[in-house]
């Protein structure tokens, strides 16, 4: 990008200023011995056009929407459409959440989210053993269509996207989804929104995990070949980071996993043989935003560039819409603290601030309260004014990737990429993700970063302010409580709707679904028969456990 | 002269809950300070946790929770280690707990309960002044 006389003139200019520096540093020294990111990445004090002499415009930086889509993946960015702004939302029972949903609406929200509580996510119903203590403590209870109905209430699925954070049953929420949708006289071939459904960070970070990894892959490919064909609109997996990095893996460690499990995933529909243009464009991403500013930002655009890389020339797809990063981004809870927790609402907007400037498609902002509970509504408010206040008023979004072109972040976002592409290589000579999960690989590297970083705070090397630093005293604050009377109603609820549905009906398709398990046949059409009968969600992932086996967790630290 | 016997914790979580960061980092900062511990692994009932603290005979139980489901699971535990009679293996806990709560916890026989922003110093040096081997 720069010619090689003018290099050579800062290089020789920049060996002036280390000596003139030197002569400073020896009276008045750096503050820190390293300057490091979050992350631990090595900062310099200085970055120049030579850190960059090896970038060529067109083909590592180039133009938003043109591979490699290091600038952005749609061509007008937030010029044409701002980011979705999602809020994540799940407590208590389908009531208070629908009211929450309506809520957030009317506060300006573009787009729903569902957070499921520990049953839901586990595929057990309300009334299981295992669901005592958990009803709708951290996030809504569904057990059936029923409460899809309730949930959904005065809720047009063809005027709203929902993205639902759900893996093991998420073939199930979306058929609930699918059936909804019929009962509103809105077409499969028209709802949009996304399923996480991505079981492999479930082995490795997030931990909602049920049956073992193949027969986690069969069904995720069954909901990506079905989808393809019939839900022409539905993102088939999230394919995410964020809980790998809230697991306490590095930022270089949530980029690679996060691509090495894409890899993964891509490979396991070929071999269904699906062609990659067919499914590829309705892949999506989710990503952490920490509260490391730049190395984020630099982690975003790393990611779009190498995803486009691994779908053009290793999977040799040939539709441009196959080889872009579309990605959802959610502000870091795990940089949030519970002492003076108003500090995080500078958190969030910082977090906020560095997605947007990474160019995520959909944001979601914590609250400043959820190191204690579930949002309260004012608290919600408040992290969705953060992001409006982004949109609307600092004017970041008048121009797409405004710091492209920074030495140090175009530095960095090539020293991520090459350390990302390291850990992938690592993974692909143990075999693929599969193999590097099942050896423990991105377990134990996840394990061992989360207590250097802790150890590190502990040193007092990494601060964090009102914990290990400015630690004062702060007044209480009102945090949202469930109430014992939504597990009651959940309860009875469950109780009815198992005692009108016709349960002659919903057996025979649970007995369909056990056998269609068993052969090589699509779940899903047999997973919708039977949740239009409210089958609930543990009848349908009981069949599962007893057909495929359960996962337990291997237990390293 | 034998040497001293080591503090024995069993670090557990109960429940559904799969947030897991915090327990083995408090798990391996435990054994790093000298405890003998053992780790149980995710998604285990109050049943498990007390028949492996029992038969790994552990000085006491650490239970990590950030699920909400507290106020019913730690209880629990102890509860049925008193019908087992084992009610001398005490019991900590960490993770989300608001301070609303922490008086039943502690009404039910909990020692203490590490909440965010706990540094691995102080989990230890707690469990050095309180945590005594079982009789």
């Amino acid at each position: 990008m720069f010619k090689k006389d003018e290099l050579k003139k800062v290089e020789e200019e920049k060996e002036k200023w280390v000596e003139d520096l030197s002569k400073i540093l020896g009276e008045t020294p750096e503050r820190l011995q390293r300057f490091t990111t979050v992350s631990d990445l090595e900062i310099k004090d200085l970055y120049t056009p030579v850190d960059i002499e090896e970038m060529d415009y067109s083909r590592d930086v180039g133009f938003p929407g043109v591979y490699p889509f290091t600038r952005g993946v749609q061509p007008s960015m937030y010029r044409g459409r701002l980011w979705t702004m999602r809020m994540f939302s799940g407590l208590g029972g389908p009531e208070e959440t629908n009211k929450r949903f309506h809520y957030l609406l009317s506060q300006g929200e573009t787009g729903l989210s569902i957070a499921f509580h520990y049953p839901t996510l586990m595929g057990y119903d309300s009334d299981s053993p295992m669901s005592r203590g958990e009803i709708g403590k951290c996030g809504v209870a569904i057990d059936t269509l029923k409460d899809m109905e309730i949930l959904f209430q005065g809720i047009p699925l063809d005027k709203v996207t929902t993205s639902m954070t759900i893996n093991p049953p998420a073939s199930i929420l979306l058929a609930m989804y699918i059936v909804l949708a019929e009962n509103q006289g809105v077409s499969k071939k028209e709802i949009g929104g996304t399923i996480q459904n991505d079981m492999l960070k479930e082995f490795i970070a997030q931990k909602t995990f049920m049956l073992p990894p193949k027969p986690s892959l069969r069904i995720i490919v069954d909901t990506i070949e079905y989808c393809t064909k019939e839900v022409p609109r539905w993102n088939t997996i999230s394919i995410s980071g964020y809980h790998i990095r809230e697991a306490g893996a590095t930022a270089v460690q949530e980029l690679a996993f996060t691509l090495a499990d894409g890899i993964a995933y891509v490979e396991a529909a070929m071999e269904r043989g699906l062609n990659v243009d067919d499914f590829a464009p309705r892949l999506s991403f989710f990503f952490d935003s920490h509260i490391d500013f730049f190395e984020e930002i630099a982690k975003f655009r790393a990611a779009r560039r190498m995803w486009a890389k691994i779908m053009r020339e290793r999977f040799l797809a040939k539709n441009p819409r196959s080889w872009m990063l579309r990605f959802h981004t959610q502000t870091a809870g795990c940089s949030l603290t519970a002492q003076q927790p108003y500090n995080n609402v500078i958190r969030t907007a910082y977090e906020a601030l560095a997605a947007v400037l990474g160019g995520t498609q959909s944001l979601h902002t914590n609250s400043l309260d959820e190191t204690y509970a579930i949002p309260t509504e004012e608290a919600a408010s408040i992290a969705l004014r953060t992001q409006q206040i982004l949109a609307e008023e600092t004017g970041v979004v008048n121009t797409i990737d405004p710091l492209s072109g920074s030495y140090f972040l175009e530095a960095l976002t090539c020293q991520m990429e090459e350390q990302a592409w390291e850990y992938i290589r690592k993974i692909d000579e143990m075999g693929g993700m599969v193999a590097a999960i099942e050896r423990g690989f991105p377990q134990a590297e996840i394990a061992d970063a989360a207590y250097k970083f802790q150890r590190q705070i502990d040193s007092g090397e990494k601060v964090v302010v009102g914990v290990n630093k400015h630690a004062t005293e702060h007044p209480p604050i009102t945090i949202w409580r469930m109430k014992p009377e939504i597990e009651e109603r959940q309860l009875r609820r469950l109780r009815e709707v198992k005692q009108t549905r016709n349960n002659q009906k919903v057996k025979e398709f649970l007995d369909q679904i056990r056998m269609v398990s068993k052969n090589a046949e699509n779940l899903m059409p047999h997973i919708i028969n039977a949740v239009r009968e409210y089958a609930s969600i543990q009848e349908i992932c009981d069949v599962w456990r007893d057909v495929f086996g359960r996962y337990s967790d291997p237990g390293y630290f | 002269m034998s040497p001293e016997r080591k503090i024995r914790i069993l670090i557990a979580k109960p429940g559904l809950d799969g947030h897991d960061r915090g327990a083995k980092v408090i798990a391996r900062g435990f054994r790093d300070a000298g405890f003998e511990v053992i780790y149980t692994g995710l998604h285990q009932t109050p049943e498990q946790i007390v028949a492996a603290a029992i038969q790994e005979d552990v000085d006491a139980i650490g239970l990590s929770s950030l699920a909400g489901a507290h106020d019913y699971l730690f209880p629990r535990v102890i509860e049925l280690l008193r019908e087992k009679g084992a009610e001398d293996i005490a019991v900590f806990g960490g993770g989300i707990v608001p301070e609303d709560d922490m008086p039943a916890l502690s009404q039910a026989g909990v020692k203490g309960i590490f909440t965010p922003g706990t540094s691995i110093e102080e989990a230890v040096n707690w469990v050095r002044k309180n945590i005594k081997h079982r009789k």
